[in-house]
C-alpha cells in the first residue's frame, strides 16, 4: 500500500519554538499518513529533536497547532493528551533505558504503570516483544551489560510493546558506524512493516533515509524546507534540499580545491 | 542592594511555592498510581533497611554519651538517680527524631537526590512522561508514603539503642544500678512525649524525602551548573536544606508542644 493513499496520522502545522532569543522551530509544518515510515532531514542544530520533543510533549510548543488522527492537541485537553500519549512512543537518542532495572522490567513497565494487565500477561508480552527482537537471552541483564546496538533494540521493545500506532525516533543511528546505521534504519524498517506501526525519525544519515523511507521531509532553520518521496527528494532542485543531497560531492570539490592549494603552496616553495 | 535583596526574596518565595506545588502534586499521584504498594515496599526497603546499621551505630553512641555526660552532670546534685530521665526525654523529645533524620538525610536523601539527578540528566524521567506515566506517582509519592512509615519506626530504633547506650554507659562503667535506671525511664517517659516524638519523626521524614526528591528531580534546572555538576550540586543542596530545615522544624514543634 502506498504512503500517499493513506489519511494522515499526524499533522503539524506551524510549529514555533524559541529557547531566550534562540528560533529553533520557526513554523515547521509536516504530514505523517497513516502506516508510513517518514523521515525528518536537517543538520545538527536544525531542531529536528525539539519537533519530536514537542511531539511528545516533553517540550511545550510556543504556537502552531499537532492533530492526532484528525483531534487538535491542545495543551488544556489532558485527555486527548493522554490518548495520544497512550497511542504513541518514542525513542530517545540516548536510549533512556533504565539503568536499575533489567531488560524485561525495562520492557514491562509501560504494561505495567499503563495497563490493567495481570502480572502473567505482562511478563508474557514483555518476552514476546523480547523474543521478537532477538533479545530474549538477555532478559535478566542490566542496560549497562548489553552492548550499543542491543540498547536501542530493547529501548526500540520497550517502545513497542504497548503496540503504539506512532513511535517516534529521535536520532536512532547517531554516533554509530555505517553498518550499524544500516542495521538500525533496516531494524526499524522491518518492525514498522511487521507491526504495523507508523515512524517518524529525525536524522541526518542521508543515504539511509532515502533507502528506507516512505516519505522524507527537509528542515532547516525551524521551517520544513522540502517534503514529498525519496525519489522526489533526489530530483528536487530547491537549494537547500541539493546542498544537502550533494553534501558528499560538495566535500569533494573542497577538498580538491584544497589540495590544489597544496599544490600551488609547495610550487611556490 | 535593595533590587538585589527583592530579586532573592522573590526567588525564595518562587522556590518554596514550587516546592509545595510538587508535594502536593506528588500526593496527589497517588490517587492514580498503579502497582503502587510495590514501590512503596522497595522504598521502604531502600529508606529503612539499608540505613539500619547507621542508625543503630549512632543511635548507640549518642545513648552512650549521653549516659556518660548526664551521669557526671547529675552526680555534681547527687541525683544520678535520675539519669534514666534525662536519658530518655532527650532521646524521645529531641535528639532521637532530630538525629535519626539527619542520618537518613545523609544516606537515604542524598542517595534519592542523586539518583533523580541522574535519571533526569539520562532521559529517564522523560521517558516516562513519553510513556503516559506519571513520574511523580512512579518516583516520587512511594518514597514519600515509605518515609511517612520509615521515619518514625527508625526514631523508634534510634532511641530503643540509646536507652540501651545510656544504660550501659550508667550500669556497667559507672555502676548505676540498672533497675534504678529503667525505673526512672519508665516513670519519666509519658505519652505525651512518644507523641511529639512520632509527629516530628513523621514531619522530618515528609520534609526531608520531599525536599531531596525535589532538587533531585529538577535537576536540570539548576542555574550554577549542568550534567554531572548539576547532580552535585543538587545533592548538595538537598543535604544542607534537609538538614537546616529539620533542625528549624524541630525548634518549630517543639515551641508549639511544650
Amino acid at each position: 500500500m502506498g504512503a500517499d493513499s493513506n489519511p494522515t496520522l499526524l499533522r503539524i502545522e506551524g510549529l514555533f519554538k524559541q529557547f531566550d532569543q534562540n528560533v529553533v522551530l520557526d513554523g515547521a509544518s509536516l504530514n505523517v499518513p497513516r502506516g508510513s515510515l517518514v523521515t525528518v532531514l536537517g543538520r545538527s542544530g536544525a531542531g529536528k529533536s525539539v519537533l519530536l520533543k514537542c511531539l511528545a510533549d516533553v517540550v511545550r510548543p510556543d504556537a502552531g497547532s499537532i492533530h492526532f488522527d484528525g483531534k487538535l492537541l491542545s495543551i488544556g485537553d489532558a485527555s486527548a493528551r493522554a490518548d495520544f500519549r497512550r497511542r504513541c512512543s518514542f525513542l530517545f537518542q540516548s536510549n533512556a533505558l533504565f539503568d536499575s532495572l533489567t531488560a524485561l522490567e525495562n520492557v514491562a513497565l509501560p504494561l505495567e504503570q499503563t495497563t490493567d494487565l495481570s502480572d502473567k500477561e505482562i511478563r508474557e508480552r514483555s518476552l514476546e516483544a523480547l523474543r521478537q527482537i532477538e533479545l530474549e537471552a538477555h532478559q535478566d541483564r542490566y542496560p549497562s551489560q548489553l552492548s550499543g546496538g542491543m540498547q536501542k533494540r530493547l529501548a526500540l521493545a520497550r517502545a513497542i510493546v504497548t503496540r503504539p500506532e506512532l513511535v517516534l525516533f529521535d536520532e536512532p543511528t547517531a554516533g554509530l558506524d555505517p553498518l550499524r546505521r544500516n542495521a538500525v534504519f533496516a531494524m526499524i524498517a522491518k518492525y514498522q512493516r511487521q507491526f504495523g506501526f507508523t515512524a517518524l525519525v529525525v536524522t541526518h544519515d542521508l543515504t539511509e533515509a532515502l533507502i528506507a523511507s516512505d516519505r522524507v521531509a527537509l528542515l532547516d532553520k525551524g521551517r520544513m524546507c522540502f517534503e514529498g518521496t525519496p525519489a522526489e527528494f533526489s530530483a528536487s532542485t530547491v537549494a537547500m534540499v541539493e546542498d544537502f543531497r550533494d553534501s558528499a560531492e560538495a566535500l569533494g570539490r573542497t577538498l580538491a580545491a584544497i589540495r590544489r592549494g597544496e599544490a600551488l603552496q609547495s610550487e611556490d616553495s | 542592594m535593595l533590587r538585589a535583596i527583592g530579586r532573592y526574596s522573590l526567588s525564595i518565595v518562587h522556590e518554596l511555592g514550587d516546592f509545595a506545588l510538587f508535594t502536593g502534586q506528588s500526593f496527589r499521584s497517588a490517587l492514580g498510581a498503579r502497582r503502587l504498594g510495590r514501590r512503596i515496599v522497595r522504598a521502604g526497603f531502600e529508606q529503612g533497611v539499608r540505613c539500619l546499621p547507621v542508625i543503630l551505630i549512632v543511635g548507640m553512641f549518642t545513648g552512650l554519651v549521653l549516659g556518660l555526660q548526664g551521669y557526671y552532670v547529675l552526680n555534681r546534685f547527687g541525683s544520678e538517680s535520675l539519669l534514666g530521665t534525662l536519658v530518655s526525654l532527650s532521646l524521645i523529645r529531641e535528639l532521637g527524631p532530630a538525629l535519626a533524620a539527619l542520618m537518613l538525610v545523609g544516606q537515604a536523601g542524598s542517595a534519592l537526590a542523586a539518583e533523580l539527578g541522574i535519571q533526569r540528566n539520562t532521559e529517564q524521567i522523560a521517558a516516562l512522561e513519553t510513556m503516559g506515566v506519571s513520574s511523580h506517582a512512579y518516583l516520587i509519592t512511594p518514597r514519600l508514603l515509605a518515609a511517612l512509615v520509615v521515619y518514625p519506626m527508625q526514631t523508634a530504633l534510634f532511641v530503643t539503642v540509646g536507652l540501651w547506650g545510656g544504660s550501659l554507659s550508667g550500669s556497667l562503667l559507672l555502676g548505676l544500678e540498672p533497675g534504678v535506671y529503667w525505673s526512672s525511664v519508665e516513670h519519666a517517659v509519658k505519652a505525651q512525649d512518644v507523641r511529639e516524638c512520632i509527629i516530628k519523626a513523621v514531619t522530618f521524614g515528609l520534609l526531608t524525602i520531599s525536599l531531596c526528591a525535589y532538587h533531585g528531580f529538577n535537576a536540570h534546572r539548576c542555574s550554577s551548573a549542568t550534567g554531572a555538576r548539576a547532580v552535585s550540586a543538587s545533592t548538595t543542596r538537598a543535604v544542607v536544606q534537609s538538614s537546616i530545615i529539620v533542625l528549624a522544624a524541630d525548634y518549630i514543634i517543639t515551641s508549639f508542644l511544650v
